[in-house]
């Protein structure tokens, strides 16, 4: 057949144009942000700043100093750009930028996507770079013209003026060499032609192609892939190997000892894997050969019967609780979760001389950088990132420790091979940088009323922010991420005697943040607490915590429209029961009601009605996405989230016991946005915490029973 | 050397027949867009066509795909007028999107069979990809959109 052409090795990129494409090509050029302020540049691209370029081809480049990880960034930040800009928004293109000092957060000083901050960190930022590039259009278009700028208008990638008209392309050589205004006027919000309003996401079409390129489809020529034999327990290191097995298979090339253990590189994944997999490795198993999930929770509860750090004192929770009518004592016990994105873990580097670049998907580019040049004796400014799409990252790709990344580099600086290194989904499930397993011990003294009065609450588990780069953020032995969601919630600001310590554990098990890091647990404990105060006082749940959360008014917004808009006050049909819950996290405020039935031990959750106040929704659209997609992520973790440890091993390995939910278990969910002129808040998080408080006490209405711990088992819906 | 046709495109491939398809595809011949998700066909994110039905290509041998037509994300309607297309773009369904290939040929599978599926047929049609970003409420409503343009014949 005259088409056919011999594959015996990845040859695709110099024999093919159809299976590659522009995309790959693309890493070849020049980034556009490798132009910045470069006087040599001849290519008449106006570069206002560091995160805009007009082409004379009228061709709008947008930088984004934040990764595309699915939360819809990439359709966000150009709509702050174009609604200043006045751009024609189908001429919008976007880029990831490199890691550089102009991308730095602009309130944590590095360069970062988390905490849900994007959107409220960039929109004074984003704006005014579509402002300032829009002052030097007009001001270039009246030279052009002979007028004044005063007289000039933008529309949709036009400048006009009376009779005459040009497009920002015509003008941004022009507007190229005009000093940029020393401060630009932003529109009036009445003058919105894009924020607040829903937009489609611009990463759509590419990703529905398979044209979109993840790590994962990073590829070159020559390129071999590794895969890492690693651990088998946290901790456990390499005695000796031998890999005369390994080294017969086909495609092997290489097999390099690094930090993690053993990398074998292979012309492609597939060699790599089953060299890989005939590894004979003697493992040094270090201190954590005999941790276990049992062993790890009846020290966790000796743990919380002694004096731990003080997170927040007031009056005497003590002689209260005593002095009460009525006392609650509830345990919580919360399992280590993995995050799983899609995308297992890869990086691509390709070593050089006195450089190195690199190709990822990551959250933090900036540390990856240095990580990089640090192993490689190299200076941050010889290392470059590339940052890819990322299939997920639900914080699993923000590691202080820049754990994946200094992997794929020692790969290459062992073996001196462009190599992508490229981790299984056991090596995903079994990798650790789990969200910490939690045990909480809550005594709670309610008055005769039936309101809390005294409260004495111990958390256990281990610190994420311990032993890295972010350790300086403990203070007085707290880390914040450990107890946000209770220190903060505004059920404690009305209690008057109140006690919350905090035991933060060294263990071998990496730990990291997880979507919503700790309001994942503390929202879980204070929201089903409420619920069960609410009954012990015969009061109705969303009444009793209206009455504790009358002077916080976005509690209650968000609250009071997810409860009507669910038809809390209505019947339900038989065997149809109702939870709520409501909690800010990351600056938004949220409330879920979750309508579920109990068939057979078998829970169905069949609707969630979900109300946020993100102060602004600067896109509608992104919002109502990132909720659904928190409620499925919430609900995962009530039905099957759960790592445990025997004999210092993972016991899940991939996504048969590692569960996920699926099509069939998805409740029909609405979203409503809070009209909200407050302070703007995040949506990539803050919808996660209320799911599974909001289907637990769903449970308690069904069954009379008081879940505290998750994942839910099947013996949990017996009723009481 | 093992002759596969994949989006009507013959290639001669070196390697061993046992070797998963997914990798050849996506290491040996650059169709990237079938992605790798778990290895053991759990989650469907490597979902592609033989002779038209749906297969994980990452528990599929090379073996078994000669001789059939290999249909890829890439290969099921590079001219974007596929109803799903329109309706993942209409529905604004994905979010990180690694997952959404698998989806989409999965779907069109379930289209192709039954072009007015109910809900509980979508389910089962469609419970064996998963999505860590939690898109399936749009994917439902998605393949019913392309359900109704595929009967219409209107696509936009």
């Amino acid at each position: 057949m005259s088409t056919t052409t011999n594959y015996s090795r990845r040859k695709f990129l110099k024999t093919s144009g159809i299976m590659t494409g522009g995309l790959l090509i693309s890493f070849m050029v020049p980034s556009g942000a490798k132009r910045l302020y470069n006087p040599e540049d001849k290519s008449q691209i106006f570069t206002p700043n560091a995160y805009l370029q007009i082409g004379a081809n009228n061709n709008i480049k947008i930088i984004l100093a934040h990764v595309e990880m699915g939360q819809g960034i990439w359709t966000t930040l150009p709509m702050l750009i174009a609604e200043e800009l006045d751009c024609d928004w189908n001429k919008i293109q976007v880029e990831h930028s490199p890691a550089g000092a102009p991308y730095n957060h602009t309130a944590y000083g590095m360069q970062i996507t988390g905490g849900s901050s994007t959107t409220w960190s960039e929109f004074d930022r984003y704006r005014n770079a579509g402002a300032t590039a829009r002052a030097q259009l007009v001001q270039a278009a009246a030279q052009k013209f002979g007028v004044a700028a005063g007289d000039c208008r933008t529309e949709n990638g036009y400048v006009i003026a009376g009779g005459n008209k040009a497009t920002y392309g015509e003008l941004a050589d022009a507007a190229g060499k005009l000093a940029a205004p020393a401060t630009v006027k932003l529109k009036d919000p009445k003058e919105w032609k894009y924020i607040g309003k829903p937009m489609k996401r611009l990463d759509a079409k590419n990703k529905i192609l398979g044209k979109a390129v993840f790590g994962m489809d990073v590829q070159f020529e020559g390129m071999l892939t590794a895969v890492v034999a690693h651990a088998p327990v946290f901790g456990a290191t390499v005695k000796s190997f031998d890999d005369s097995k390994t080294k017969n298979i086909k495609g092997v090339k290489q097999v390099v000892k690094v930090p993690n253990g053993v990398a074998v590189l292979a012309d492609h994944f597939w060699a790599a894997k089953q060299g890989r997999d005939a590894l004979n490795i003697v493992w040094d198993m270090g201190p954590n050969a005999k941790m276990s999930s049992a062993l790890q929770l009846q020290e966790y509860r000796r743990l919380a019967t002694t004096k731990g750090s003080s997170a927040a004192k007031k009056g005497d929770a003590e002689a209260s609780i005593a002095g009460s009518p009525t006392k609650i004592n509830v345990e919580y016990v919360l399992p280590y979760l993995a995050h799983a994105p899609m995308e297992p873990l890869n990086v691509t580097v390709k070593p050089g001389k006195d450089s190195c670049e690199i190709w990822t998907g990551t959250q933090m580019p900036g540390l990856e950088q240095g990580t990089a040049a640090n192993i490689l004796g190299l200076k941050p400014e010889q290392v470059k990132v590339n940052t890819v799409f990322l299939g997920g990252g639900f914080g699993r790709r923000a590691t202080p420790s820049a754990d994946f990344v200094s992997e794929a580099v020692h790969i290459a600086k062992a073996s001196g091979k462009f190599v992508k290194m490229v981790w299984t989904r056991e090596d995903d499930i079994r990798g650790g940088y789990y969200r910490p397993a939690y045990l909480h011990k809550v005594q709670i003294g309610v008055d005769g009323k039936g309101m809390p009065a005294g409260w004495n609450h111990t958390i256990v588990g281990q610190s994420i922010m311990a032993g890295t780069m972010m350790e300086g953020m403990i203070q007085n032995g707290i880390d914040g991420t450990s107890v946000e969601g209770i220190v903060d919630s505004p059920y404690m600001a009305e209690i008057k005697n109140q006690n919350i310590e905090l035991h933060s554990p060294k263990l071998g098990v990496p730990v990291l943040w997880w979507r919503s890091v700790g309001h994942t647990h503390t929202a879980f404990v204070m929201e089903t607490l409420v619920d069960r105060l609410a009954t012990n006082a015969g009061k109705d749940p969303v009444a009793y915590r209206r009455e504790l959360l009358k002077n916080h008014p976005r509690h209650l917004a968000a609250l009071n429209l997810a409860v009507e808009k669910s038809g809390w006050d209505n019947a339900l049909p038989a065997g149809r029961y109702r939870g709520v819950a409501v909690h800010e996290s990351f600056g938004s405020y949220v409330a879920q009601v979750a309508e579920i039935s109990i068939d057979k031990s078998k829970l169905k959750v069949h609707r969630v009605t979900c109300a946020i106040d993100c102060g602004l929704a600067v896109n509608p659209a992104g919002v109502k996405a990132q909720m659904e997609g928190c409620i499925i992520f919430g609900l995962t973790a009530v039905l099957y989230g759960e790592i445990t440890l025997e004999n210092g091993q993972v016991k899940q390995s991939n996504f048969h016991n590692y569960k996920m939910a699926r099509m069939n278990e998805t409740p029909l969910t609405e979203v409503y946005i809070v009209e909200s002129n407050e302070k703007m808040g995040g949506a990539g998080e803050p919808g996660v915490p209320p799911v599974a408080p909001a289907i637990i006490n769903a449970i308690f209405a069904a069954t009379g029973k008081r879940i505290t711990r998750l994942p839910l088992k099947p013996t949990d819906l017996l009723k009481a | 050397m093992i002759q596969l046709s994949v989006n009507r495109k013959e290639f001669n491939v070196d390697a061993s027949p046992d070797m998963p398809l997914l990798w050849v595809l996506r290491d040996m011949l650059g169709f990237t867009g079938t992605k790798f998700g778990c290895g053991m066909a759990q989650c469907g994110a490597c979902t592609v066509h033989l002779d038209g039905e749906a297969v994980r290509s990452c528990v599929t041998t090379m073996e078994r795909a000669a001789g059939k037509e290999v249909t890829t994300i890439e290969g099921l309607s590079p001219d974007f007028t596929h109803p799903l297309q329109q309706a993942w773009i209409g529905e604004d369904v994905l979010q990180c999107g690694y997952c959404q290939s698998g989806q989409i040929m999965s779907a069109a599978v379930l289209l192709r069979e039954n072009p007015d599926p109910s809900d509980e047929d979508i389910d089962a049609a469609m419970s064996g990809n998963i999505c860590r970003c939690g898109t399936y409420q749009r994917i439902k409503k998605a393949i019913h959109t392309a359900a109704k343009l595929q009967k219409g014949g209107s696509v936009k």
